[in-house]
């Protein structure tokens, strides 16, 4: 086993890093090429932004949580010049959080080459300040949370790689560290299970009030969380899939419900809840993509995400490294430039879960102390926002119910 | 010699389960190894099952529960004889009334009015 001890950043708030990166944000579509021209070539910068031009209280929220999350070292935010959404004033959240922010409009630089070159001149600063600022400081187990996402799930997802992500959050819960699993939508028809679970009575009230939302969703857009892939490959109902889905969440209480850009109150294990709440204009998707979900884990404060897929996936993540785990044996050797952890192993009984479980941890401990992971590797660093309400979180409770 | 064709396993995930999931195709009256939480050596199977898919360990009678994981993943619509495929042909949900008319094959949603 991994001594569970390695050299992170410490930031002004008390939070720990794995990594130290400089974060492009784009403030509207039309300033996204230019924010991706700066970021292009530059090593450790990353970009995400907010398509829309007019604001979204969610989608602000979810790019601040992002600006000043402990991966990230400084910001430097574009505009356009018309868009409601203010880049000065996130790099004036930035700042406050002390950490080091630039921002401008391309109207007022002169166009797409000189707001790239003055883009690329302002990340060159903010490296070397972010790396003189760099506080390094020893992080343990106790200061990791990880998120765990699911997509391309195929029969191995619930016998193998969910069940391999359950067993490594139960050891890193038990090592005191903090574990997020989301995907509500895929827990429909577990109420009873979901609830047993609860940690303390306020946590059972979050977990059915989380379930009956998911649940009204699924009657109300007409679908349950299941595909014609799901089906081809073997998943019968959506209880089953749920089931499977389930698993990743391990075996130790949940703690309670959090919601988008919202950090848990504590440590422990915790889900994530992403459905939109009612709105007179009943706008947003649960889970359009698997890269909305890994990036909700990333703003409640994931350093590092699981990716569970059976059938393989291409994707990495901005902001946090994504370590994808798959169940699936010729998945892994099909895809081994992309695939971090052959959970199918378990399968051909080569390894038992425990093993699994603890070779798993181990590698987290390894991209924690800065060993890249495969998407890292290839430059991956997708990232995906759109419109979506969510009531207002309440920050001291945790969940609203 | 031995006629039965040579068959993958099935992993089985809980010891109260009545399905068992297979880890690569099944022929037709192939013997299937039980692999897993379980107290059981084999089941033939009684049609030609995909790795993925769901075989019957025992027989399940009609409107009995059908469980994986130790939980109840839906309700048998017709009686299910040891070995059969277990699937959308003789397995409904107990909260998605949609998915039962789905293709057994490609799982494809019924064609509709909006195709026409």
């Amino acid at each position: 086993m991994h001594d569970g001890k390695w050299q992170g950043f410490l930031r002004a708030d008390g939070r720990k890093g794995i990594r130290n990166h400089i974060l492009v944000v784009y403030t509207v579509e039309c300033a996204s090429f230019v924010a991706q021209e700066i970021a292009k070539g530059e090593p450790g910068v990353q970009v995400i932004g907010f398509p829309g031009c007019y604001d979204n209280d969610y989608a602000i929220r979810l790019m601040l949580a992002l600006a000043t999350h402990p991966n990230i070292g400084g910001v430097l935010c574009v505009g356009l010049g018309c868009e409601y959404t203010q880049p000065h004033r996130i790099a004036e959240t930035v700042r406050q959080s002390g950490r080091p922010a630039e921002a401008f409009f391309i109207q007022e630089k002169g166009g797409t080459r000189s707001s790239v070159a003055l883009g690329k001149e302002l990340i060159l600063s903010l490296r070397a300040q972010a790396d003189a600022d760099a506080v390094m400081t020893e992080m343990t187990w106790a200061d990791l949370t990880i998120g765990a996402e699911c997509g391309g799930s195929d029969g191995t997802s619930g016998l193998a790689g969910n069940p391999v992500v359950g067993k490594a959050f139960d050891r890193l819960v038990e090592r005191g560290g903090t574990a997020i699993f989301e995907e509500t939508v895929e827990m429909i028809g577990l109420r009873d299970l979901m609830v047993a679970r609860a940690a303390s009575p306020t946590a059972a009230q979050q977990l059915g009030a989380a379930y009956d939302k998911a649940f009204n969703y699924s009657k109300a857009v007409r679908q349950c969380s299941v595909a014609p892939g799901n089906f081809a490959g073997g998943l019968t109902t959506i209880e089953e899939k749920s089931m499977g889905a389930f698993a990743k969440g391990g075996s130790q209480p949940i703690e309670g419900v959090i919601r988008v850009s919202e950090r848990p109150p504590h440590r422990g294990l915790w889900i994530l809840d992403s459905v939109p709440d009612e709105h007179f204009m009943q706008f947003g998707y649960t889970n359009p993509n698997d890269t909305e979900g890994i990036m909700d884990l990333i703003a409640a404060g994931s350093q590092m995400v699981l990716f569970i897929t059976g059938r393989g996936s291409v994707i990495g993540s901005a902001v946090a490294p994504l370590i994808k785990v798959t169940g699936n044996e010729r998945t892994y050797r099909n895809m081994t430039e992309d695939m971090d952890f052959n959970a199918g192993r378990v399968l051909s009984g080569e390894l038992t879960m425990d093993q699994a479980g603890n070779e798993l941890l181990n590698l987290i401990a390894d991209v924690a102390a800065g060993e890249p992971s495969k998407p890292e590797r290839l430059g991956h660093r997708e990232f995906f926002l759109m419109y979506k309400h969510q009531d207002v979180p309440s920050l001291e409770a945790g969940c609203r119910v | 010699m031995n006629d039965v064709p040579k068959s993958p396993s099935a992993f089985q995930l809980n010891a109260s389960d009545n399905v068992a999931t297979l880890l690569g195709e099944a022929p037709a009256a192939s013997m299937v190894a039980i692999v897993g939480v379980t107290d059981r050596a084999e089941v033939v199977a009684r049609e030609k099952i995909a790795m993925g898919h769901k075989i019957a360990l025992t027989a399940i009678g009609e409107g009995e529960t059908i469980t994986k994981f130790g939980v109840v993943i839906g309700i048998a619509s017709r009686r299910i004889e040891p070995g059969e495929w277990v699937h959308l042909h003789n397995c409904r949900s107990q909260l998605d009334e949609r998915s039962g008319a789905f293709d057994l094959e490609t799982g494809a949603p019924p064609k509709g009015a909006e195709y026409a």
